[in-house]
């Protein structure tokens, strides 16, 4: 199939970037989305453009790397991530618009790539339990109840892309912070840090400029992992007992 | 793989001795060095060699250790659980990583779990067991004392993982459940449905970022190491630092250290199209290896049988499908060539060849790896492949879950695999629950990396190597579930022991940044860029690649011959030629530019292939993933020649010839067998 694509090109943080158009012939419909990006690449590099640069890394889509708002929705229109989408997908003659995750705390890099290292700098400020390399106890000494383990593992699945952050208008990052509060407190293991996790990682979330939750919900209707939009009311019931703990 | 019986046979003494004429195939292609002799293994009982190098390796003063600086190049599971723990330690910690974050590293995509002797399912399973099912596994080609070791701290890897909130999989009564895997026969493998790698990777990273927050340990994402840098003063050479990209603004910066730690991953890239993510690459080990770190056996690669096929000529990865679908699913091609374009449930039964069944009759679809692999590649090179044709071949075999579905019902069938059907739907577009899948093997691992003694240093002082870029535990094959538990075992539990004696010698003269060895070092990567951009050719970086790949997927894959590995080391040398003097890279040095990290990765890639068909072609018998033809039984199976080669090929850099140090390989608490699987 033959499509246009409309790309944000960007040269580096400080440029102001805009939207070129390119044409694609000879897309097949077994194509991923990024291979059909590879080979508009090849393309450009034939006729000295620059390639356009977009960040992957497993092309499986646990890696979190990928991140493309496509048609304005983030990882396009299937619940998946961009690196699974595939081109059948899409019909022939279509048009298609690509740009990269727009959120004040992710920085554009170049083109469609950004800086999402705040969500590193999030989880720097408690996403985890303090256990010493060698002091771990016996792993049977504590069961977990297996309802809790898979709870706590439904939402450990959050792969950090960050699509929840571009998909919300507000650009908060609660569903990403939530999925980490909750698999952390589901377990036996997270409970002696459950309050300082929460109101650190809350404090180092809106240090970043990520925006506050509204209720709108885009977050998880973008998730590709189908983190649901409870973690965030979770989230927000542990923040209040922390409080009341007095932190 | 589930419940294989153990059929190991004594070898049989006419296999062994016959079949090979002592010639050298290598020879003119490589110069014979001297034995590596000390592997710094303490002797004694094997169950108690751990002990007594972890008491005999010297201490480090906690007053002294935040004067010490610990360069960790990768974050995967061997990357941040020994920055996590050397940040707990107090060492001053720098750890690098070419994504945008830690958590990214490719560890993240292993799926099926990791294997702890554990033995909670009391099934007579101990580290003795786990040992010797990894150095069978390994067709006898690893170092007893190391293999023993991770067998040994295989358990506490569980207990650090659990109490960092790891969310294994878990029986109703709240303890730890177990599946088993990869051919063997106690269930001793941990899991977290089918992403293990993510939750282990999650748990490392967790570690990590609190040890960065707590002021050990500093990160640089978006980092590329392009050299090492290694420092003789008087008393010999030691590695002391690094040169990295930044890989945003294009600067190269030098980092400097008392230690280098590489947990830089597998290079199964070379052949372009892997299992492997993007930008798994070799440039970290590579550059090691040209000052002077040996590389270890890097002919024995991993061929996964049950990947997703080749659709096209745009492909760019191969995707994994758990082999745990060969417990249920059932392989087969149709038996006449005339019926490889129809639709598969239009081949009556008596029409379908069942090869596994057939040729294995006792192990049918389980067999090992290895064999599987090359079972499906003589099928498709017969003409009875099935799929699309590409390159005019059609390179697929069919997995079959028709008599599943009839046996445990479609819901069966989805509650055991569930997201693995669905993926593959979302990849191909078909439905395996109506049409068989389609699956052909692809390369997924490398046994073979830099050369490391028990304390997993290198020939280089100071320059430690972890996790899949050590050549250290699995031998010419490694088991399912085993790399992740080799990558936490390095990281957490064994280089913070080892390189304590190492650094109790430390802090080392301090080095200015115009010391000749750093000046050259920085030097050889601006050159080395500078030509990238400004060579102007007309081919792309991939289309080399891509290249490059076909010729080591054709002559150094799963079946590999005399005559074509010249050829192939022929084919990368003139390749490799053209791609100097013809590659086009756009763009410039001082901004993110995608191609030209390409380029790099794919420059160490030709000299890597090249080595690895030297090793292949010296290595003239069959073992584990590394198949000879001119070695093999008379019904076809691998051969092994224990009498020429049960030993470690070290191969030291040269230029074109290399030079090859051996490591003899003796058992003490094992003894060598042949496989079978007849
Ligand atoms: C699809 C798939 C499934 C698998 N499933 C399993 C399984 O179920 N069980 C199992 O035991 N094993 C499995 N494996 C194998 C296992 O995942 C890997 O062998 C293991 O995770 C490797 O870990 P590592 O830490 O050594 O390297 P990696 O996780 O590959 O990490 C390498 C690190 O090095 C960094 N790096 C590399 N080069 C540079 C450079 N030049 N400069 C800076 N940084 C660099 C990267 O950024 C990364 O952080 C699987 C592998 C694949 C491909
Ligand atoms: S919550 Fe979902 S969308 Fe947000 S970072 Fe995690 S996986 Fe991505
Ligand atoms: S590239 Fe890894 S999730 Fe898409």
């Amino acid at each position: 199939m033959k499509l246009t694509l409309n790309i944000w090109r960007q040269t580096d943080a400080n440029d102001a970037g805009a939207m070129h158009t390119y044409q694609v012939d000879d897309v097949s419909p077994d194509m991923s989305f990024l291979e059909m990006l590879d080979v508009l690449n090849e393309d450009l590099n034939a006729k000295d453009e620059e390639p356009i640069a977009f960040d992957s890394d497993c092309r499986e889509g646990i890696c979190g790397m990928c991140s493309l708002m496509i048609n304005g929705e983030p990882h396009g229109p299937e619940v998946t991530t961009t690196c699974q989408l595939h081109m059948r997908s899409f019909k022939d003659g279509d048009t298609i618009t690509i740009e990269p995750w727009r959120a004040s705390a992710f920085p554009v890099l170049k083109d469609l790539c950004v800086d999402r290292s705040a969500f590193d700098r999030i989880i720097q400020a408690g996403g985890y339990i303090s256990v010493n390399t060698g002091s771990a106890p016996e792993a049977h000494s504590v069961p977990v109840p297996r309802d809790d383990a898979m709870r706590a593992f439904n939402v450990a699945t959050c792969i950090g892309c960050g699509a929840c952050v571009a998909a919300c208008p507000n650009g908060s990052a609660s569903l990403f912070m939530g999925a980490k509060i909750t698999h952390l407190g589901e377990l036996p293991q997270g409970q002696p840090e459950r309050d300082s996790r929460v109101t650190n990682m809350v404090a180092q979330h809106d240090h970043e400029g990520f925006g506050g939750c509204t209720n709108i919900g885009e977050c998880a209707a973008a998730c590709p992992k189908e983190i649901p939009l409870d973690v965030i009311s979770q989230l927000n019931k542990d923040l209040r007992t922390a409080i009341k703990h007095g932190h | 793989m589930t419940d294989m019986p153990d059929t190991t046979l004594t070898p049989d003494p006419s296999h062994v001795a016959e079949g090979h004429p002592s010639s050298d195939d290598a020879a003119g292609y490589y110069t014979p060095g001297t034995p590596l002799t000390d592997t710094k293994a303490p002797g004694g009982p094997i169950a108690d060699r751990w002990q007594t190098r972890k008491f005999e390796a010297r201490l480090v003063n906690p007053a002294n250790r935040r004067k010490l600086d610990v360069i960790i190049v990768g974050t995967g599971l061997a990357g941040a659980s020994a920055a996590a723990t050397m940040g707990e330690a107090g060492y001053n910690v720098k750890s690098f990583c070419y994504q945008d974050s830690p958590r990214r590293a490719h560890s993240i995509a292993a799926q099926g779990g990791i294997n702890a002797a554990k033995n909670y399912k009391e099934d007579g399973d101990s580290a003795h067991r786990l040992f010797y099912d990894t150095v069978k596994g390994g067709d006898y080609r690893s170092r007893e004392s190391n293999v023993y070791r991770l067998a040994e701290v295989s358990v506490n890897i569980i207990d650090q993982c659990v109490a960092q909130g790891v969310p294994f999989a878990r029986e109703y009564g709240g303890l730890l459940d177990n599946r088993s895997f990869g051919g063997v026969q106690v269930s001793r493998t941990f899991y977290a449905r089918g992403q293990t790698g993510q939750q282990l990777l999650i748990g490392a990273y967790q570690a990590l970022e609190r040890q960065v927050a707590a002021g050990t340990v500093e990160t640089f994402t978006r980092h590329e190491m392009l050299e090492l840098i290694v420092v003789d003063d008087g008393d010999g050479p030691r590695a002391r630092g690094i040169i990295v990209r930044d890989m945003v603004t294009g600067e190269i910066e030098t980092h400097l250290a008392d230690v280098v730690v590489l947990a830089s991953g597998g290079y199964g890239n070379v052949f372009f199209l892997s299992t492997n993510a993007m930008g798994c690459n070799v440039t970290a080990a590579w550059r090691a290896h040209r000052k002077g770190a040996y590389m270890a056996n890097p002919c024995y690669t991993q061929i996964h049988p049950t990947c997703i096929p080749v659709t096209g000529s745009h492909q760019s990865k191969l995707t994994l499908m758990s082999e745990s679908l060969r417990n249920d699913g059932r392989i087969w091609v149709p038996k006449k060539k005339e019926d490889c374009d129809k639709d598969p449930r239009s081949i009556a039964e008596e029409d379908r060849d069942y090869f596994l069944e057939r040729i294995y009759p006792s192990f049918g679809n389980l067999v090992p790896r290895d064999i599987a692999s090359r079972a499906a590649k003589y099928m498709c090179d017969e003409g009875r492949g099935v799929g699309p044709e590409v390159d005019g071949v059609r390179r697929g075999v069919y997995l079959d879950f028709q008599d599943a579905i009839a046996r445990l019902g479609k819901e069966g069938v989805e509650e055991k695999y569930d997201n693995l059907l669905d993926m593959y739907e979302r990849i191909t577009g078909e439905n395996p629950y109506e049409v068989p899948m389609r699956i052909y093997p692809a390369v997924h691992y490398v046994m073979g990396g830099l050369w490391v003694d028990y304390d997993l240093q290198s020939t280089i002082p100071g320059l430690f190597v972890t996790g899949e870029a050590n050549f250290s535990d699995h031998g010419a094959n490694r088991l399912g579930a085993s790399a992740l538990m080799q990558g936490l075992a390095d990281g957490y539990f064994v280089l913070p022991h080892t390189i304590r004696d190492y650094l109790a010698d430390a802090p080392f003269e301090k080095i200015p940044e115009d010391h000749p060895a750093v000046v050259e070092a920085k030097q050889a990567v601006t050159e080395r860029i500078e030509h990238f951009l400004t060579v102007n050719g007309t081919r792309s970086v991939d289309s080399y690649h891509r290249e490059l790949g076909n010729i080591m997927w054709e002559y150094c894959g799963m079946e590999r011959t005399e005559d074509g590995l010249k050829k192939a080391i022929d084919l990368i040398r003139s390749l490799k030629d053209d791609f100097y003097r013809n590659v086009k890279v756009l763009g410039t040095a001082d901004s993110l530019n995608q191609s030209l990290e390409k380029a790099g990765r794919v420059a160490d890639f030709f000299e890597l292939g090249e080595l690895m068909c030297i090793d292949a072609l010296n290595r003239r018998e069959s073992c584990g993933g590394h198949f000879r033809a001119e070695s093999q039984t008379e019904d076809g199976e691998a051969l092994r020649h224990d009498d020429q080669f049960a030993y470690v090929a070290a191969w030291e850099f040269a230029g074109e010839k290399p030079v090859l140090h051996k490591e003899e390989l003796t058992y003490t608490a094992i003894e060598m067998k042949q496989r079978s699987y007849k």
